[in-house]
């Protein structure tokens, strides 16, 4: 088997507060293959994003990682500082951000942005970078790339900023990009282009993706494996199909159920009780069990199972004739 | 641009005629000058006279009008106590002022934007710390006790550097004199720029300060870091650019207020420049001196300010509205 490009081991975050410390990401493990696009998918808090940081050592002080490995293309480079994960950055990772309104430099050319960012990477000319972000902006779909490279940031529409902010993630090659959240910001009909972008660009170079959002439909179009994540630890992970179609974990179905669908009319949408528990106030056992239609006293004292890299972190997780 | 230029010179010049109607109409409260032109042994006849000499029986609005048929001439009349052309003891005066406020300016902006710029970036270091703690003092302190202190310290005990005056000065040309060319001017001028220019300094310090933060935290930086960028890059290039939008204003309005806060500064240093002229003309209540002077310090400060606005389109391109091709 070959080496995943990401492979994340046991992964925790810790965050001291006045309150102690709280552990945003707790335990999670997941890989992400060559060419492959793994959905990280849960609700605001659940630890998304914070591990997508974690993976490219731009974590807040004082948030930091508290335990685990992260691998890179069969390197380990979670004890990596400084200069050493900088250069990492942009060469090896590149990272989309929710906002493309804000995420570029308006006082910038982004032309100057993008030749900045390949000259900090690669050995190249001033005017190969250029040429080379004149291609770059091409390949995303901006039209009239080479008369639009001179132009700011606010000369452009929302969806063709994210355009931009995909090149550059893109423009050093990274063998991984993090997209987080990167339509959450879009108009709907922007959304489906942008991801489709995303996806093509992406398997046309066999990179390596973790596109983390709250939309199950963006992971329904996208992705290929997803990893549902609940109150900073791994709920469900598996294939897409397998996933969505026949869930095994009570939250996975929860969310799926709470999905609008344009095939099932107008019926009152399902809604899973309560709220997902305070990062102070984690309950024992399951951290879902308050919130579970399935709960029973295991679930309330034994702590979770060990996560297989495959499917559910649940002690009695549900079977396909249970899922309606 | 040029429409926009044209449009900021229009409201300048609408300012200008503002602050020469207030400053005239103040000028009426600040005593009669006759009283001291003439001495003790004057007759009504005499006082009459002059004062229809001076023009000073005319109603105010047609002084006024006066002045300003003058003054587009470059002719601010004749000073009551000298008994010179006014222009002629501005243009002397005005060469120390100017040197003292470039100085003062240049240490102000230099040091503010370094200072600022480090206790943003080390913002939890002791030594930002420190520096903090100390700029409030700086913007705390009366200028006219920092001068004095500074005094006390460097010419009284130190004994290091004069306590008053410009030292030797060099004629360039036909009027201008500097004391840029001479050793003593260089040390008569070290004390008066520190007390001129330190409270700016610690103004224009903690201003970037601020704004550095702010923008630090922008999503932008955020994605040059995610890009690798060097910590320097985006320190400099993204984040400081950024910073200096609003800092360039508040530098240009404090550029006029160092011109026009010489004032008390060349009171403390005994400095020859247009501020201590200024005070000596409120004393004699000498109308054209006053008169001249407070144009003069308005064509600064709406000319800084000008310039400010303009430098605004140059560092900010969402304000250049008529790029052809555009949107």
């Amino acid at each position: 088997m070959t080496t995943p490009v990401l492979s994340i081991r046991n992964l925790s975050v810790e965050i001291p507060t006045r309150q102690g410390i709280v552990k945003p990401v707790d335990g999670v493990s997941y890989d992400v293959g060559k060419g492959e696009i793994l959905g990280v998918v849960g609700e605001s808090g659940a630890g998304k994003s914070m591990a997508g940081n974690a993976v490219i050592g731009l974590l807040n002080a004082p948030a930091h990682i508290s335990g685990g490995e992260i691998w890179l293309n069969g390197r380990r480079i979670d004890p990596l500082k400084g200069e050493d994960m900088r250069r990492l950055r942009g060469k090896e990772i590149g990272m989309i951000f929710q906002d493309p309104l804000t995420s570029l430099n308006p006082l910038l050319t982004i032309g100057d942005q993008l030749t900045e960012t390949m000259l900090t990477h690669l050995p190249i000319s001033r005017k190969e970078a250029r040429e080379r972000a004149i291609a770059a902006l091409e390949e995303v779909g901006i039209p009239g790339a080479a008369e639009r490279i001179d132009s700011y940031p606010h000369e452009f529409s929302g969806g063709m900023r994210q355009r931009v902010v995909i090149a550059l993630a893109l423009c050093a090659e990274p063998s991984l990009v993090i997209a987080d959240e990167p339509t959450t910001a879009l108009d709907v009909s922007v959304q489906a282009q942008i991801i489709s972008l995303l996806k093509r660009l992406c398997h046309e170079r066999g990179t390596a993706v973790m596109l983390i959002t709250h939309d199950m439909g963006v992971i329904a179009e996208a992705a290929d494996r997803v990893a549902v994540m609940y109150a900073g630890r791994l709920a469900e992970l598996g294939t897409v199909r397998d996933v969505l179609t026949v869930p095994q974990h009570p939250y996975t179905h929860g969310l799926m159920a709470s999905t609008p669908l344009a095939s099932q009319g107008r019926k009152r949408l399902h809604q899973i009780p309560g709220a997902m528990p305070r990062l102070h106030h984690m309950p024992d056992g399951c951290a879902f069990h308050p919130r579970c239609p399935h709960a029973r006293d295991k679930c309330r004292a034994a702590p979770l199972p060990p996560v297989a890299n495959e499917r559910a972190a649940c002690w009695f997780p549900m079977l396909p004739e249970e899922v309606q | 641009m040029l429409a926009f230029v044209i449009r900021r010179i229009g409201q300048s010049l609408l300012v200008l005629l503002i602050v020469g109607l207030v400053a005239f109409s103040m000028f009426r409260f600040v005593g009669d000058p006759i009283d001291n032109m003439l001495g003790q042994e004057r007759t009504i006849e005499d006082v009459e006279r002059l004062r229809a000499q001076l023009g000073l029986d005319q109603p105010f609005p047609i002084q006024y009008f006066k002045f300003l048929e003058g003054a587009a001439q470059g002719n601010f009349g004749v000073s009551y106590r000298q008994g010179r052309p006014v222009a002629e003891i501005l243009l002397e005066r005005a060469p120390a002022t100017l040197e003292l406020a470039a100085v003062s300016g240049v240490l102000a902006i230099l040091a503010g934007i370094a200072l600022g710029v480090f206790t943003a970036i080390r913002r939890n270091g002791p030594t930002a710390h420190t520096i903090m703690a100390a700029s409030l003092i700086g913007v705390s302190l009366p200028t006219f006790l920092i001068g004095i202190l500074l005094i006390y310290l460097f010419s009284v005990e130190l004994g290091w550097l004069p306590s008053f005056g410009r030292g030797e000065t060099v004629q360039l040309g036909s009027w201008w004199t500097t004391g840029f060319l001479t050793e003593s001017g260089w040390k008569a001028l070290i004390l008066p720029a520190i007390t001129l220019g330190l409270y700016q300094m610690t103004l224009i310090m903690r201003l970037v300060r601020s704004e550095m933060l702010e923008v630090l935290r922008q999503d932008y930086i955020r994605f040059a870091r995610a890009r690798g960028l060097r910590s320097r890059v985006v320190n400099f290039r993204h984040a400081l650019k950024n910073t200096m939008v609003p800092v360039v204003t508040v530098i240009g309005l404090q550029l006029g207020a160092i011109i026009a806060f010489a004032i008390i500064t060349e009171t403390v240093f005994q400095w020859p420049g247009v501020g201590l002229l200024f005070i000596n003309a409120i004393q004699f209540v000498d109308i054209p001196v006053m008169a001249a002077y407070l144009m003069l310090i308005s064509v600064m400060f709406v000319g800084i300010n000008l310039i400010v606005d303009i430098l605004y389109v140059f560092i900010d391109p969402r304000l250049r509205v008529d790029r052809n091709g555009g949107h």
